[in-house]
């Protein structure tokens, strides 16, 4: 570099100009970098979604349909046996990824509308507003969330759209707190500043100047609470008050064949039986938690090679 | 006392091509790209150039010390015979601390805030088993004495946060100054502090090195403070040395086209042109933060039209809560801001978008002035189609018009903030204002975080925008050559209320009100005997 002295040029002050990419382009750079675990979490959550979108195609009987023999072994005509009534257990092990997964990702979603708007409108006004919000969302932690879910499930009956609304509105309240906190310190900013100085509205400034930079941990805990949902939605299952019969689910299908695994000395595959539904909730919640980890590991921008 | 390993003039410090490269990016820069340096016992070498010159590297390797993602590559670094690039890292630790100490920027961020001030003091000391904790504390306090510091016997008893920002900094001294170091490194010490705080701490600072007799470097951005306390300057650039001169040689007759480009920065004056047009007045301010803690006092300032109005004053006087005030973000409690003959409602939500389009901001960190998710294109283009209601390719042209105004290229267009160095930052803020098509501009501090060659850019720019334009701008800033640089009246603003308004020429001859004679002195002038007659004359 030749130190010629100038008369001060902006145009000449560009340092090296990084090359721009594209989303893509580093999605595939970071790809190429990702660990197994990464590696495994994708094409689990991959094989998941492939499963839940094409049941239909994939299921060798119907999701309802009754044959006569209950509690029919592994093999032949049903792979994974029937259950007491004589549904196939491969079957509604598939419609139960639609069903389980899309009442999730119902609710997860259902979430963050409502506590990362809170959140936001929280951090950007401040004050008795912000007070209102976070106490009345600290009162709603204070009770134990299933027993909460299950008093409310019991109140206005266990339909799917009194599940995803009771679950959702329980949920919203930890996306509430971490989108509020995160929200604080980007409503400093002077941006934001500038922004209302300009007359903005607050619902721009919530989408435009706000939302995009708290979006990494944002994508983070959508992961997670979706996980959480998923096993909260298991539980109620499998405690009588989730999805009800005859809609397929892993966690009623863990309870209503619970009882196979006491024949595990005559038959080992009956005694399994119960176990793979809950196999399935348990590898799709460890596969999205890899991801989630190597999301975060990007976003917050820690390196550990060096 | 002399130092206790050598006799002054010796070499104490050598360091020979020295290499760093750092690590961003997902590839090696070269930083530092073959220095040498050496220096003498009882030396002070001010180490000047602006951001990314490699400075404060070049300093932290004097110590055989690099940050983290970076590293020596070659070249030799040898401190009082020893070579600290080879040295194991216990070596090197015995060293730190005790003959080689390091006095930061951030006095406050650098001490530890759940210890007595005492205690953090000795710590090097005692650390090492150079002296028991009484005659450490002893003198400790005597250095607190000497360096000015409020009741020596018992200011270390405090607790970092109960003193102030001066005299932390003063205290960090001490605690480099304690085991008696044979080289001290200051970097940019008095970069964080108001004029009037930084005289004390220079003056503090080379007395105590002088008697001391300890070998120095002094890093800084500031060529009046490096003029009074260097022996010897070196002037960096790219990780490169430009030149290294006597420190009354160099001010004297630069050799360098780039030494020379740095000096004259300070020689930008505007004339001042009077005007009694007034665009926009504050009567009888005050304004209270929470209602209670009162931070204006019968504030009143008149802005001429198409006028430079520059605001003086240390931090905390209320420059730029004035500003608040004129844009409404701080509704005052009583008086008014009367704008183009009409009073400006006081709250921000009660002004109409013609209000508002007709003031506009400019921030002192461009960094966080705008949304590191946005282009320069959206950023720029939002004005435009929220007052303009302009579109697609109108907008487009208008902001390559805007982009030609601040001197930058359309390959700026569709950039993200964090691909612009600062001063392009501060450009990109500017035509964010201009884009509004504003009466007033308020520029609250905008060149205090830029270096001289680009704050002058900066100042260049404005003032042709002024003449092209005719805008007004309310100048903030604790600056004084600034003021010279850009400003036709002046108002001195102390605790909260204004000193004196008046003409730049008016203000800045004698005789002053008392607060403006302290601010006036306490600016560093590049005579390097300024400091020393400052001391005189008290």
């Amino acid at each position: 570099m030749t130190d010629t002295p100038q008369a001060y040029s902006a145009a000449a002050e560009i340092g090296q100009i990084r090359e721009r990419r594209t989303w893509i382009q580093i999605a595939k750079i970071e790809l190429k970098k990702a660990p197994y675990s990464a590696w495994f979490g994708l094409i689990v959550i991959a094989i998941y979604l492939f499963v839940a979108i094409f049941a239909p195609l994939l299921a060798p009987h119907g999701e309802a349909e009754i044959f006569p023999a209950s509690f029919a072994p592994w093999g032949g005509d049903f792979v994974f046996g029937t259950d007491q009534i004589g549904r196939d257990i491969f079957s509604r092990l598939i419609y139960g990824a639609r069903n389980t997964i899309g009442i999730a990702l119902a609710t997860t979603l259902l979430s963050f509308a409502i506590g990362g708007s809170l959140g936001l409108i929280a951090a950007i006004s401040g004050g008795w507003l912000d007070q209102l919000l976070s106490r009345f969302v600290d009162v709603l932690m204070a009770i134990p969330g299933l027993i909460f879910a299950l008093m409310l499930l019991t109140i206005f009956g266990s339909s799917i759209l009194s599940l995803i609304m009771i679950i959702a509105v329980l949920d919203s309240t930890r996306v509430f707190r971490l989108t509020r906190s995160v929200s604080v310190s980007v409503v400093v900013m002077d941006y934001v500043e500038a922004a209302k100085l300009r007359g903005e509205k607050l619902g721009w400034i919530m989408r435009r100047e706000i939302l995009p930079n708290i979006m990494p941990p944002l994508i983070a805990e959508f992961g997670l609470r979706f996980s959480f949902v998923f096993l909260t939605i298991a539980a109620l299952s499998f405690l009588g008050l989730g999805i009800q019969p005859p809609t397929a689910d892993w966690g009623s299908m863990v309870r209503d064949n619970a009882s196979m695994i006491q024949f595990a000395k005559y038959d080992l595959t009956a005694a399994l039986t119960p176990m793979i539904p809950a196999g399935a909730i348990a590898l799709l919640t460890v596969a999205v938690n890899f991801v989630v980890d190597w999301f975060l590991h990007i976003t917050s921008g820690l390196n550990d090679e060096h | 006392m002399s130092t206790k390993h050598g006799k002054k003039g010796d070499i104490l410090l050598e360091m020979k091509d020295i290499r760093i490269d750092g690590f961003s990016d997902e590839r090696w820069h070269k930083i530092i790209k073959g220095i040498d340096l050496t220096l003498h016992r009882g030396e002070v070498m001010g180490l000047i150039g602006e951001s990314g010159a490699g400075k404060s590297t070049l300093g932290l390797a004097s110590m055989g010390f690099t940050k983290p993602g970076c590293k020596i590559t070659s070249g030799s670094v040898v401190f009082d015979g020893k070579d600290l690039v080879t040295a194991s890292e216990d070596e090197k630790r015995s060293l730190w601390g005790t003959r080689i100490a390091y006095v930061a920027q951030s006095a406050a961020a650098s001490f530890n805030p759940a210890h007595r001030l005492l205690n953090q003091t000795v710590e090097a000391s005692l650390n090492q088993n150079l002296q028991s904790r009484d005659l450490a504390e002893a003198d400790a306090r005597d250095l607190y004495k000497q360096l000015q510091l409020p009741e020596p016997e018992n200011i270390g008893d405090r607790y970092p946060h109960q003193v102030s920002g001066g005299q932390l900094q003063r205290m960090m001294t001490a605690m480099a100054m304690s085991p008696r170091p044979d080289l001290i490194i200051f970097d940019e010490p008095t970069t964080a502090l108001d004029v009037t705080t930084q005289v004390e701490v220079l003056v503090a600072m080379r007395s105590i090195v002088e008697k001391f007799n300890t070998a120095a470097l002094y890093i800084t951005h500031d060529l009046a403070v490096v003029a009074q306390m260097a022996d010897v300057i070196k002037v960096l650039r790219y990780g490169k040395e430009v030149e290294e001169a006597d420190t009354r040689k160099m001010l004297k007759s630069p050799k360098e086209e780039y030494t020379k480009s740095l000096w004259s920065v300070r020689a930008l004056e505007k004339a001042e042109a009077p005007s009694d047009d007034i665009i926009l007045s504050i009567n009888n301010v005050d304004a209270a933060y929470n209602g209670s803690l009162k931070v204006l006092h019968d504030v009143n300032i008149k802005i001429p039209r198409g006028r430079t109005v520059a605001v003086v004053g240390e931090s905390g006087s209320g420059k730029s809560t004035t500003a608040r005030v004129i844009t409404g973000l701080l509704p005052p409690m009583v008086g008014n801001v009367e704008f183009n003959d009409g009073a400006l409602p006081a709250e921000l939500k009660d002004r109409t978008k013609d209000q508002l389009q007709r003031i506009q901001m400019i921030y002192q960190s461009a960094d966080t002035a705008m949304n590191p998710r946005q282009t320069i294109a959206e950023i720029i283009g939002r004005p435009l189609e929220f007052y303009h209601g302009l579109s697609g390719l109108q907008k487009q042209e208008r902001i390559l018009e805007l982009l030609k105004m601040i001197e930058l290229d359309e390959s700026f267009y569709d950039r993200f903030p964090s691909e612009l160095s600062g001063g392009q930052k501060q450009r990109v803020c500017i035509a964010r204002a201009l884009a509004a098509d504003p009466e007033i501009i308020i520029c609250d501090e905008v060149t205090s975080a830029l270096d001289q060659i680009v704050q002058e850019g900066i100042l260049k720019l404005l003032l042709n925008l002024q003449k092209e334009y005719n805008i007004t701008y309310l100048f903030i800033t604790h600056d004084i050559a600034v003021v010279n640089a850009i400003s036709d009246e002046i108002v001195v603003m102390y605790q909260g209320a204004v000193i004196e308004q008046g003409l730049k020429s008016e203000i800045m001859s004698p005789p002053h009100p008392e607060y403006t004679q302290l601010l006036l002195n306490s600016v560093p002038e590049m005579d390097p005997d300024w400091l020393t007659k400052l001391v005189k004359s008290r």
